[in-house]
């Protein structure tokens, strides 16, 4: 085991968590990401591995809400997938192992900040920082956007006034003050 | 002070007082007031002054098109100019100052415009200030600026916040008048997504100014139960205080809600204004009609003002302008005006009407064929005189005066997408045309049903129009009773003879101007409005237009139709520019980038430099230091002597997989990549299609199927594009599959011939970091630190021994701590981006600054890489003529032959006893530092022939900056020229 210490995106030692009004921001450190691409003539193969490891193929705009490992559409033959960090540190290298030469698999676990926003006033928050049609979505959709300029993805999840935001890593600081500026706001 | 000139009824709330001040005197008016209904109640017509003649003004309407009542509001940071009296809605403390005055409201020294204004007519500055020319900017401008203008600004940064948003909706219906509620009714209780906006604080529109039953209610009463109807359904939004300023592409609507305007503060943490962007499927225009004035001489002064107007004042404010009022029409709207102000007890000096057949009334003075032609009083109105059908005039005393000149409907919305608006005779007003803006419809006044029935009717019906398209079934609401009286007008636009008649009364244009215009051949109506600046000020005209094309069209001897309209643009009304920038002001003006090192280098009181949106450690000061090169000589010197860190995370990495990626790396690269051995790395120089070279990096093996390729810190995101581009677009038959890790390691460059030592003692034990089993150039996937996963690579852009080390970005404080704690034995030292700078121009190494999208792989001295033996991108068109001309630049380094001197970076090069001309140039110094290694300053950059000129003297030059003086052409490898420090 090695003896260096991981820190939050946001540089904590512990996730971050801000509550405004009945809507609440969390960062989630404790997920593990890595994307799947499809090889070139292995796509049916390779959509075979993804539905046996998260349940179902995430269609376009969609995501499979499942335990423990998840996934969401990320492009044409591009998917994302997610799991708990403490079982799945390696989850590349898991999923390596299942899809073979199907897929070609990158770690993307460090690549993003992970934010769960979740309450009642999770909509009104979401109207001030994307163009989502938050109040139409549902649970189980899952889309790009963009949050303060940043390409995030947004995460309807069930219970449905919760959504999880996966933006760029690297300005996390700048995203959680855009949210956190919208929450007060909203509040 | 007493609320002198209010009347009973209204809908403001008596029983609650709200002290304000106006110039600095104490007032009190009532919740529901604006600022400009509390000044009426408290007897104060006069509220500001006009743009260029200084001639006192009050309010002309009561609403969002007002030209004259354009005070400041609040103080402190808060001051906020040009605001309209007539919108601002009242609160406790609210401080407004009347502007445009010196030294004061009453007393205007700058008054005296007005008895020069035979001189200041339209097109004056042009005629006026043409010479001598250099007079214009230095001297007349500043002149006029400071005696023209509106209000004053605080220089202060706004303290409010201001946010941005976006919603969704089938239906957006703009204006919450009888139409827009009876379509929101109509369309909500169809279970449409709804959206009503009104720019108002009380919705209903006319409703509220009108003493019309609605059914077996008063029109409030009615709009109030509409508008709660509507805020109970959880599928409308009723969006009060809410502009909609523009309609853009595909449905979409900009819009201006303010949440905090009515307060002196806004609440903690809640903006002052939110920008919506609002997508909708459908719109219908509700937005109403604006009463338009008859010109007549002197029709400016205070108390003179719209007939419609002074009824909202007095049924909707419970305010009269004065106690005794007269009334000039051409149509039946000025006689209401009349009956609902009789009836709240203000005296009716008498109703003039154009019309000859004018209705009669029993309980006040009409005359019938009559005119308005002059007005009088100091500083507001006291006495009209009239003429009489048979030409004779008498005076009429009175404190007010209600015109009407009929009514425009609004089709600002309907023509923002260069729609132009169609003439109705019946109506004499421009009507929005059918072929508006895509998705929308208009309803109520806006469409030109003037009556409150025809207004809730037609909202009701394009409500089922509209959603109908949707595949939405909705039935119209029941109508209920309503005023339903017929438009009754005959046209009048200015009094004949009228000269100081004002059109535009916020840029003092009259009727004077137009007809100057029009002498001059200023005839087209886009050509008026730039001469005489007719409809430019802060309210765009909407009460002025009309009437200068009026006087146009007679001029012309043309229908008003074929004279036009000018341009609608986007926003309806004034909007801050705050409310645009939204939350990206100050240091959230965009998203920064942090390295994973960021919280170590700050505790190290790092200086950071922005690169890109990345924030980077640019040097770590020492105590002691006082200037930025101590610190960087220090850096570099250390680094070359032991062993130095610096954060790299910022290059571009872009994982490339799929059994084609060293084909893929073969195209994008011009040099080869395909027989790259696993656990190698390569330098790779890409080209653009053009030949020009776009950027470069390395390119590590990690497996046959597997590389990652860096980049640039700075054409991190553009190469990335590139590459999408080519595997989409290009070669979508090769497997092979991209994304950016950048962020998702942490990665460290550790430099200096005591890297291996230091990273050994990180790195486990298993893995070998002999120069015979790690040697230069090459990669690996390892552990470190007792297992946990990084990639090491034998690169170097310092020229040392170096390494450069990646782990999950998380691990990358830690790691950093790490290395900081293992290397102390070795006097290990962090350098930032100026260190770094300094040792690639030591070393020679090409950056941004010579990868400047203008030079090639020859210029470069790399024109051997680019491979003849298979195809890439941009080799073929690397072989034009002009780019392999003999005399190319090729890439050099410089250094001064007096070793005090500077070589500054955009410096050009001359040859000895040449012109210093564009002709005669050499080449340019692309990059230079002071080099502590050699200590003198060194440069490199391009230079004609340069690899066949090494020891020439030539000429360094930079005129602009007085640079002047000799430099040796030289190897730009300045330190290890071969290359043994970095293969040790």
């Amino acid at each position: 085991m090695h003896d260096l210490a991981p820190i939050t995106a946001l540089g904590g030692t512990d996730p971050r968590e801000d509550v405004v009004g009945t809507v609440t921001l969390t960062e989630r450190p404790g997920i593990a990401l890595a994307s799947v691409a499809a090889r070139l003539g292995h796509e049916q193969a390779c959509r075979a591995h993804l539905a046996d490891v998260i349940g179902a193929v995430p269609a376009p705009g969609q995501c499979q809400l499942h335990d423990p490992e998840a996934g969401f559409w990320m492009g044409p033959d591009l998917w994302m997938v997610g799991a708990p960090f403490e079982t799945h540190e390696d989850l590349a290298d898991q999923l390596k192992a299942r899809f073979g030469q199907t897929a070609s698999i990158t770690e993307q676990t460090d690549a993003w900040v992970i934010f769960d926003l979740r309450g009642s006033g999770m909509e009104d928050v979401m109207e001030r920082l994307c163009a989502i049609d938050i109040r139409a979505m549902k649970t189980g959709e899952g889309t790009r956007t963009i949050i303060d300029h940043l390409g995030c993805f947004v995460l309807r999840r069930d219970p449905s006034d919760w959504v999880r935001i996966l933006g760029p890593r690297s300005s996390a600081a700048s995203l959680h003050h855009a949210i956190l500026t919208a929450m007060h706001s909203a509040a | 002070m007493s609320q002198k000139n209010r009347l009973d009824g209204g809908l403001i709330a008596r029983d609650k007082g709200l002290g304000f001040t106006f110039d600095g005197k104490r007032y009190t008016g009532h919740p529901g007031d604006t600022l400009a209904s509390a000044l009426l109640a408290n007897g104060v017509r006069l509220m500001g002054r006009s743009f260029k003649y200084h001639r006192p003004r009050g309010p002309l309407t009561a609403g969002s098109e007002e030209p004259n009542a354009i005070v400041e509001l609040r103080s402190g940071a808060r001051q906020e100019p040009n605001t309209r009296a007539t919108t601002a809605e009242l609160f406790e403390g609210l401080v407004a100052r009347s502007q445009n005055r010196w030294p004061s409201l009453q007393f205007d020294a700058m008054a005296i415009n007005d008895r020069l204004s035979p001189f200041l007519t339209a097109g004056f500055y042009y005629k006026t200030f043409m010479w001598p020319a250099a007079f214009w900017e230095k001297l007349y401008e500043p002149i006029i600026r400071r005696a023209a203008g509106l209000g004053s600004i605080s220089f202060e940064p706004d303290p409010d916040t201001y946010d941005k948003g976006f919603l969704h909706c089938d239906l957006l219906i703009i204006g919450a008048g009888p139409a827009g509620l009876s379509a929101a009714l109509t369309a909500g209780r169809a279970g449409a997504r709804v959206i009503l906006a009104d720019e108002d604080f009380v919705l209903g529109g006319r409703l509220n100014a009108e003493t019309f039953a609605v059914g077996q209610e008063s029109g409030s009463e009615w709009a109030a139960q509409a508008v709660a109807e509507l805020a109970s359904m959880d599928n409308v939004r009723v969006m009060a205080r809410t502009t909609i300023m523009g309609a853009f592409d595909h449905g979409i609507y900009g819009a201006v809600e303010r949440v905090s305007d009515h307060l002196a503060t806004p609440a903690p943490g809640k903006p002052r204004q939110i920008l919506w962007r609002i997508y909708s499927k459908r719109a219908i225009v509700a937005g109403g009609a604006t009463e338009r004035p008859i010109a007549f001489e002197n029709n400016d002064r205070p108390g003179i003002m719209l007939a419609g107007a002074m009824r909202a004042y007095a049924n909707r404010f419970a305010a009269t302008p004065a106690r005794k009022i007269a009334v000039f029409t051409n149509n039946d709207d000025g006689h209401r005006t009349a009956s609902d102000l009789h009836a709240k007890g203000v005296g009716i000096a008498a109703v003039v009407d154009t019309r000859p057949d004018a209705p009669q009334s029993e309980v006040y003075r009409v005359i019938a064929g009559g005119t308005l032609c002059n007005s009088r009083g100091r500083l507001a109105v006291d006495a009209v005189t009239v003429m009489r059908p048979d030409g004779s005039t008498f005076q009429l005393d009175c404190g007010a005066v209600a015109v009407s000149g009929g009514w425009n409907p609004n089709v600002h919305m309907t023509c923002h997408q260069r729609g132009r608006p169609r003439w109705n005779d019946a109506l004499s007003a421009f009507v929005p045309d059918a072929m508006g803006v895509p998705g929308q419809r208009v309803a109520g006044a806006a469409a030109g049903h003037m009556s409150t029935l025809g207004a809730l009717a037609s909202g009701a019906q394009e409500a089922v129009a509209a959603l109908s398209d949707l595949g939405i079934n909705a039935t119209a609401i029941d109508l209920p009773e309503a005023e339903d009286s017929p438009v009754n007008i005959t046209p009048y636009w200015t009094v004949s003879g009228a000269n100081r008649a004002w059109l535009d009364q916020q840029n003092d244009v009259t009727v004077k101007d137009v007809k100057l215009a029009h002498q001059e051949n200023f005839t087209s109506v886009e050509h008026l409005k730039r001469y005489t600046t007719l409809g430019m000020a802060t309210d765009q005209g909407k009460t002025s237009n009309m009437g200068g094309l009026a006087i146009m069209a007679e001029l012309a001897g043309k229908p008003i139709p074929e004279v036009g309209t000018t341009i609608f643009r986007p926003p309806y009304t004034p909007t801050a520019i705050g409310a645009f920038a939204g939350r990206s002001r100050d240091e959230e003006f965009r998203p920064t980038r942090k390295t994973p090192s960021h919280k170590w280098a700050e505790e190290q009181d790092a200086v950071f430099v922005e690169v890109g949106m990345w924030l980077r450690a640019q040097w770590f000061p020492q105590p002691g230091e006082t200037h930025w090169r101590e610190s960087v000589d220090r850096e570099v010197l250390q680094t070359r002597r032991s062993v130095g860190v610096c954060d790299v995370t910022t290059l571009g990495k872009v994982d490339v997989q799929g059994t084609d990626a060293a084909d893929f790396l073969n195209k994008i690269y011009c040099n080869g990549f395909a027989k790259l051995a696993v656990g190698r790395t390569r330098y790779g120089l890409m080209l653009r299609e053009d030949g020009i070279a776009m950027d470069d990096g390395t390119a590590g093996r990690l497996a046959e199927d597997h590389f990652v390729v860096t980049t640039t810190t700075a054409n991190a995101v553009p190469v990335y594009r590139h590459m999408e581009f080519v595997r989409q677009c290009l070669y979508p038959d090769m497997d092979v599959q991209l994304i950016s890790t950048t962020e998702a390691w942490a990665q460290y460059a550790v430099a200096g011939p005591k890297s291996r030592a230091l990273l050994q003692k990180i790195v486990d034990p298993e893995f070998d970091l002999s120069n015979e089993g790690f040697p230069f150039m090459a990669c690996a996937n390892i552990t470190i630190c007792g297992g946990l996963r990084a990639r090491l690579f034998r690169i170097s852009f310092s020229g040392e021994l170096a390494f450069e080390i990646a782990v999950p970005t998380r691990y990358g404080d830690a790691l950093m701590r790490k290395i900081m704690e293992a290397g102390a034995e070795f006097d290990v030292v962090p350098y930032g981006t100026e260190a770094l700078g300094v040792m690639r121009i030591e070393k020679g190494h090409a950056a941004g600054n010579e990868l400047n999208g203008t030079t090639t792989a020859l210029n470069l001295g790399m024109g051997r890489m680019v491979s003849k033996k298979k195809d890439s991108i941009g080799s073929t068109l690397s072989e034009r003529e002009g780019l392999n001309e003999p005399d190319a630049l090729k890439l050099v380094g410089f250094r001064p032959v007096d070793p005090g001197n500077a070589v500054p970076a955009g410096a050009h090069l001359m040859s000895k006893g040449s012109p210093v001309d564009a002709a005669h140039d050499q080449g340019y110094v692309t990059s230079a530092c002071y080099s502590p290694n050699l200590g003198h300053a060194i440069g490199i950059g391009f230079l004609k022939s340069g690899d066949t000129r090494m020891g020439e003297i030539i000429r360094l030059v930079s005129p602009l900056t007085g640079v002047d003086h000799d430099v040796e052409v030289v190897s730009a490898h300045f330190v290890d020229p071969e290359g043994e420090r970095l293969r040790a």
